[in-house]
C-alpha cells in the first residue's frame, strides 16, 4: 500500500513537475539528433521531459539500415580480382568500383532520408568521421559498405567493442596500411592513428609508444582472395613490447585495451561528441564529468549520449544555434523537412561533394574538419543556389519544357535533375493551425534555429515566404 | 559594413589593434599594390624532372626510364636545365624575369600529402600544428586596405590553404561571370550578430558582396588564354585583377602531380599547361600594366623521390625546385643544387627552408617584418629588383 501511494505520488509529481520540455527545447533536441523535424514531431516531444524525450530517442535506435543494398554492392568488386590483370582490365575494374561507389553513396543518402532512426545515421556519420576510411584508397565498395554496417551496428553500442571491431575491419586495415604490417618491417600507420586520432589524442603517447604498438599489430592483415581479416601468426612479432609504461608480449587486442584504460580516451570521444552535438566550445569541466559517466559505464555510448543530451549544457541558450549544418545535414534535412522524395539520390551526392562532404570519401585520416569551415564563398553560394532551385521548382513546373531545358544548361551537373521533384508549399504550410499570421510565426520557429537576420520582404504566396526563410543565413545553422 | 567594424562587433579583434606594430603601421606597410600569386602544384611536382641536373650521371642512373634525355633538356647553364615542356617559359628566363630556386624543403620532412601541405600552408615546423595559414597571419598583422575586393581569392580549389583559419577575406571562385550571377544570393544584411557560427556565415556573405561589387565582368583582354583548367583559373584571376579594386593574393591550384606511375606523359602535359598558362597570364597582366607589380611563386607539399619506381613513376619525396616570376624578379638560379650522390634514406636533403620564400614575399615584396609571422628568422632571398 505504501508503495502504491508512493508510486502514484511519483507519477503525479512527474507529470505535474514536468509540464514537458516545451517547444523550443524539443525542436533543438530533434534537430541536433536528426536531420529535420516536422511541426507534429516537435509538438509531440514538447510534452515530454528531457529525460523522457531522450529515453524515447535512445530506445528507438535501430542497428541496421532499412534501405535495401544495391545488388551491385553485394556481388561487387573484390581485391583479388585486381591480381594478375592487365593494365586495361584493372582500369575497367576500377571504373566499375567507382560506379559502385556512387551507388553505395546513394544508398546511404536514401537511408538517411528515410530512416525512422535518424540518430543512428548521425552517429554512424560521426563514427565514419572518427574511424575514417575512404573509398579512394580502399577501392572496394563492398568493404566500405561492410565498414558502414559495422559502424551502424555499434553506433550507440559499446565503444570498446567498436574499437576492437574497427581495428580488424578490412577497409580499415587497407586504409591504414595494416595489410603490410609484418614482423620484420612494421608499418606504423595504424598504430599512430589509433593513438593520435582514435583514442588518446596528440600528446598522449610518445614516438616510442607508436613503434612498440606497431609491433603488437604485426600480423593483422587480410586474406587477399576473400577480403576477410586474417591474423597471420608467423608475421607477428611476439616479443616483449613497452606501451605507455606497461610491458608484455602484447598483441593488438592487448594494446587496444591499454588505450581504453586511459582516461584521455573517454575525454577525446566526449570532446568530439560535444563539438558535434553541443557547441564549438567545449566546457572542460563538463567534458570531464561526461567522460566520467562514459568510463564508469564501461564505454557505453548510449549512456554517454543520455548524459549529454539531458545535460543543461545541451539545452543552454548560448549553445543553441551555434553549429553550422554539415552539407549532409543541410541536404538531407532540407529534403526531409519539405517532404521531397527524389526518385534518385545521385544528384544530391554531387551537391554534397561540391559542398565539401563526399561520404565514403573524407579528405584524409583526420576526417572533415567541419564547423565554420563548411562555409566559404563558394559553398555558401552553392547552398543558396540549391535552395533556390528547390523553391523555384513549383513555379518551374508550369513553364514549358523547352524553357526548363534552356535554364538547366547553366546549372551544375548535380542539380540537373532536381526539377523532377515537387515541393508543395501550400500543403507544407497546412501542417500549422490557426491564422495566417500565426502560421508564419510557427513556420519561422520550426525552420530557423535563430531569429532571421533579414527583414521579411512582402510576398504573394507561401512559396515566396518559405523561400525567404530558407535563404536567410540563419537557415545554415542548427 | 566596414570590415574592421564588423570584426569588432564579433569581438574578433582587440579594440586597440596591433600596438606592437604601431611603428610598422606608420610605415608604408603591406604594400599590397604588389600582388602575390601563389601557384600550387598539387600532388607534389617532381622537381628533378622539372629543373634537371642534366650533367649529373647520378641523375641518369637513378632514373633509367624516366630521365629526360640530355639533348631534350632546355639548358639554363652548363649543369642545369628545364623540362622540354617548359619551352614557352624560356623567353621569361632569357628576359631575366624568372628565378629558379632549387633544394627547397624543411627539416624532418613529412611525406603525407595532407600533413606536408599543412606544414607548407601554415609555415610551421614539422612538429608544430598552427591554426592559421601564414597569409592569414600576415593579413592579421598588416590588414590590406578595406577598399580591396578581397584580401585574396582562391581559384581552382576549395581550400583556403595559407589564407585559412583567420579573419582573412578570402573568396573562392571558379569563374567571375558565374560568381557575379550567383553572388546576388548573398544578402545585404546589417543585423546584429547573435553568435559565432552565424557571424561566420554573415562574414562570408559580406566577403562575397564586397568582392562582387568590385569584380569586372569581362575585361576585354587581347591575350588569348590556352584551353586548360589552369589557364581558365589564371584567366579568372586576371579578370579579378582587372577589376582594379585591389587584391593582395591570388592562389591558383594546378592539379594532378601525384605521379606514382607513368609519370612521363602526365608531367609533360601538366608542365606544358603550366608554362603556356603562365605566359598568357603574364601577357594579360602586362595589358593591365600589372606585370611589374606581380610576383608569382610556386609551391607544393613536397618533391618526389630521386629514384624512379617500378611503375615508371616517382614516390613521395622531399626537397623540391620552385619558381618565382614577375616583372621585378631578378632572374637566375638560386638555392642549392640537388646532391644526388648524398641522399638521405633515398631522399634529397634540402638546402633552403621554404619559409625563406615566404620571408622574401613578406619583407621584400610587401615591406613587412617576417620573423614574428614565421615564428623565427628565415633569411629572405635577394631575388627582387627595387
Amino acid at each position: 500500500m505504501r508503495w502504491l501511494v508512493l508510486t502514484v505520488f511519483l507519477l503525479i509529481s512527474s507529470v505535474a513537475g514536468a509540464a514537458g520540455m516545451g517547444y523550443d527545447e524539443a525542436r533543438h533536441l530533434l534537430n541536433r539528433t536528426g536531420f529535420s523535424a516536422s511541426e507534429s514531431e516537435v509538438q509531440e516531444y514538447a510534452r515530454l521531459t528531457r529525460q523522457q524525450a531522450v529515453t524515447k530517442l535512445l530506445d528507438g535506435v535501430r542497428l541496421e539500415a532499412q534501405t535495401p543494398v544495391p545488388d551491385s554492392i553485394g556481388e561487387g568488386f573484390q581485391l583479388s580480382r585486381l591480381k594478375d590483370k592487365t593494365e586495361e582490365e584493372r582500369k575497367a575494374l576500377l571504373k566499375e568500383a567507382v560506379l559502385q561507389g556512387i551507388n553505395l553513396r546513394a544508398w546511404w543518402y536514401q537511408e538517411m532520408l528515410d530512416t525512422p532512426s535518424p540518430l543512428t545515421e548521425k552517429m554512424t556519420l560521426f563514427w565514419h568521421n572518427h574511424f575514417v576510411s575512404s573509398q579512394q584508397k580502399v577501392k572496394s565498395p563492398v568493404l566500405m559498405y561492410q565498414q558502414n554496417v559495422l559502424l551502424r551496428k555499434y553506433a550507440l553500442g559499446n565503444f570498446g567493442d567498436l574499437l576492437h571491431a574497427i581495428s580488424i575491419d578490412p577497409a580499415m586495415i587497407i586504409y591504414l596500411d595494416n595489410v603490410s604490417n609484418r614482423k620484420n618491417q612494421p608499418n606504423e600507420n595504424f598504430a599512430r592513428e589509433v593513438m593520435e586520432l582514435f583514442t588518446l589524442g596528440e600528446g598522449g603517447y610518445s614516438e616510442q609508444d607508436v613503434k612498440e604498438a606497431a609491433r603488437a599489430f604485426t600480423g593483422w592483415s587480410l586474406d587477399r582472395d576473400s577480403g576477410q581479416f586474417r591474423n597471420y601468426l608467423r608475421l607477428h612479432d611476439d616479443g616483449i613490447k613497452v606501451v605507455l609504461g606497461q610491458s608484455g608480449r602484447f598483441d593488438g587486442d592487448a594494446v587496444l585495451d591499454i588505450l581504453l584504460a586511459q582516461p584521455r580516451t573517454a575525454e577525446l570521444i566526449t570532446r568530439k561528441l560535444w563539438l558535434e552535438f553541443i557547441s564549438p566550445i567545449p566546457d572542460p569541466l563538463e567534458v570531464k564529468r561526461l567522460a566520467g559517466v562514459f568510463r564508469s559505464s564501461g564505454y557505453d555510448i548510449k549512456a554517454l549520449m543520455r548524459a549529454l543530451l539531458t545535460s543543461d549544457a545541451f539545452y543552454a541558450k548560448q549553445n543553441r544555434a551555434t553549429l553550422v549544418k554539415s552539407p549532409v545535414e543541410f541536404i538531407i534535412g532540407t529534403l526531409q523537412q519539405f517532404d521531397i522524395q527524389p526518385e534518385n539520390m545521385r544528384p544530391f551526392l554531387f551537391v554534397g561533394r561540391s559542398l565539401g562532404q563526399d561520404v565514403f570519401g573524407p579528405p584524409n585520416v583526420k576526417g572533415w574538419p567541419g564547423g565554420d569551415s563548411w562555409i566559404n564563398s563558394n559553398t555558401l553560394l552553392i547552398r543558396k543556389q540549391f535552395l533556390e532551385r528547390l523553391m523555384r521548382d513549383q513555379e518551374m513546373r508550369k513553364e514549358s519544357r523547352a524553357q526548363l531545358k534552356a535554364q538547366n544548361r547553366n546549372f551544375m551537373r548535380g542539380q540537373q535533375r532536381l526539377t523532377a521533384m515537387y515541393f508543395d508549399s501550400d500543403v507544407w504550410m497546412a501542417q500549422f493551425n490557426d491564422t495566417d499570421m500565426q502560421r508564419q510565426d510557427q513556420a519561422e520557429r520550426l525552420l530557423l534555429a535563430a531569429t532571421p537576420v533579414n527583414k521579411l520582404q512582402p510576398f504573394n504566396n507561401n512559396l515566396e515566404f518559405i523561400r525567404q526563410l530558407v535563404l536567410d543565413p540563419a537557415y545554415q545553422i542548427k | 559594413m566596414q570590415r574592421r567594424a564588423f570584426l569588432k562587433i564579433l569581438g574578433l579583434i582587440p579594440l586597440i589593434p596591433y600596438s606592437s606594430n604601431l611603428a610598422f603601421a606608420a610605415a608604408p606597410a603591406g604594400n599590397y599594390r604588389n600582388l602575390l600569386v601563389l601557384l600550387e602544384l598539387k600532388g607534389g611536382n617532381d622537381g628533378l624532372n622539372t629543373v634537371i641536373p642534366y650533367s649529373d650521371s647520378e641523375y641518369y642512373s637513378l632514373r633509367p626510364r624516366i630521365a629526360i634525355p640530355r639533348d631534350h633538356v632546355l639548358q639554363l647553364d652548363g649543369v642545369t636545365g628545364l623540362h622540354p615542356s617548359l619551352q614557352a617559359m624560356m623567353p621569361l628566363w632569357q628576359g631575366g624575369e624568372m628565378a629558379v630556386i632549387q633544394g627547397v624543403g624543411y627539416p624532418e620532412p613529412n611525406l603525407s600529402h595532407f600533413r606536408s601541405i599543412e606544414i607548407w600552408e601554415t609555415a610551421s615546423s614539422s612538429k608544430d600544428y598552427l591554426p592559421e595559414g601564414w597569409l592569414s597571419r600576415v593579413f592579421d598583422a598588416y590588414p590590406p586596405p578595406q577598399s580591396f575586393a578581397a584580401d585574396g581569392i582562391v581559384v581552382g580549389s576549395q581550400e583556403l590553404g595559407p589564407m585559412g583559419g583567420g579573419n582573412t577575406r578570402a573568396v573562392v571562385l571558379s569563374n567571375t561571370e558565374q560568381f557575379l550571377r550567383q553572388s546576388k544570393e548573398a544578402g545585404d544584411m546589417a543585423g546584429s550578430v547573435p553568435n559565432a557560427a552565424l557571424a561566420h556565415v554573415l562574414k562570408v556573405e559580406s566577403d562575397i558582396r564586397q568582392a562582387a561589387s568590385n569584380i569586372t565582368v569581362n575585361f576585354p583582354f587581347k591575350t588569348e588564354f590556352p584551353k586548360s583548367q589552369l589557364s581558365n583559373a589564371l584567366k579568372t584571376a586576371a579578370q579579378v585583377v582587372a577589376g582594379n579594386a585591389g587584391i593582395a593574393v591570388v592562389k591558383v591550384t594546378h592539379n594532378g602531380f601525384d605521379t606514382h606511375s607513368n609519370q612521363i606523359g602526365t608531367q609533360a602535359r601538366l608542365l606544358k599547361e603550366m608554362a603556356e598558362g603562365l605566359v598568357a597570364f603574364k601577357s594579360a597582366l602586362t595589358e593591365l600594366n600589372r606585370w611589374d607589380s606581380t610576383l608569382i611563386m610556386s609551391y607544393a607539399e613536397f618533391g618526389r623521390r630521386p629514384k624512379e619506381n617500378a611503375s615508371g613513376g616517382t614516390d613521395h619525396g622531399t626537397a623540391n625546385a620552385h619558381f618565382m616570376l614577375g616583372g621585378r624578379v631578378k632572374g637566375g638560379l638560386y638555392g642549392t643544387r640537388p646532391q644526388l650522390a648524398q641522399l638521405e634514406g633515398g631522399n634529397l636533403s634540402y638546402g633552403l627552408d621554404f619559409r625563406s620564400l615566404y620571408a622574401t614575399a613578406i619583407e621584400k615584396w610587401w615591406g613587412g617584418s617576417a620573423s614574428r609571422i614565421l615564428g623565427g628568422r628565415f633569411s629572405s632571398l635577394d631575388v627582387l629588383k627595387a
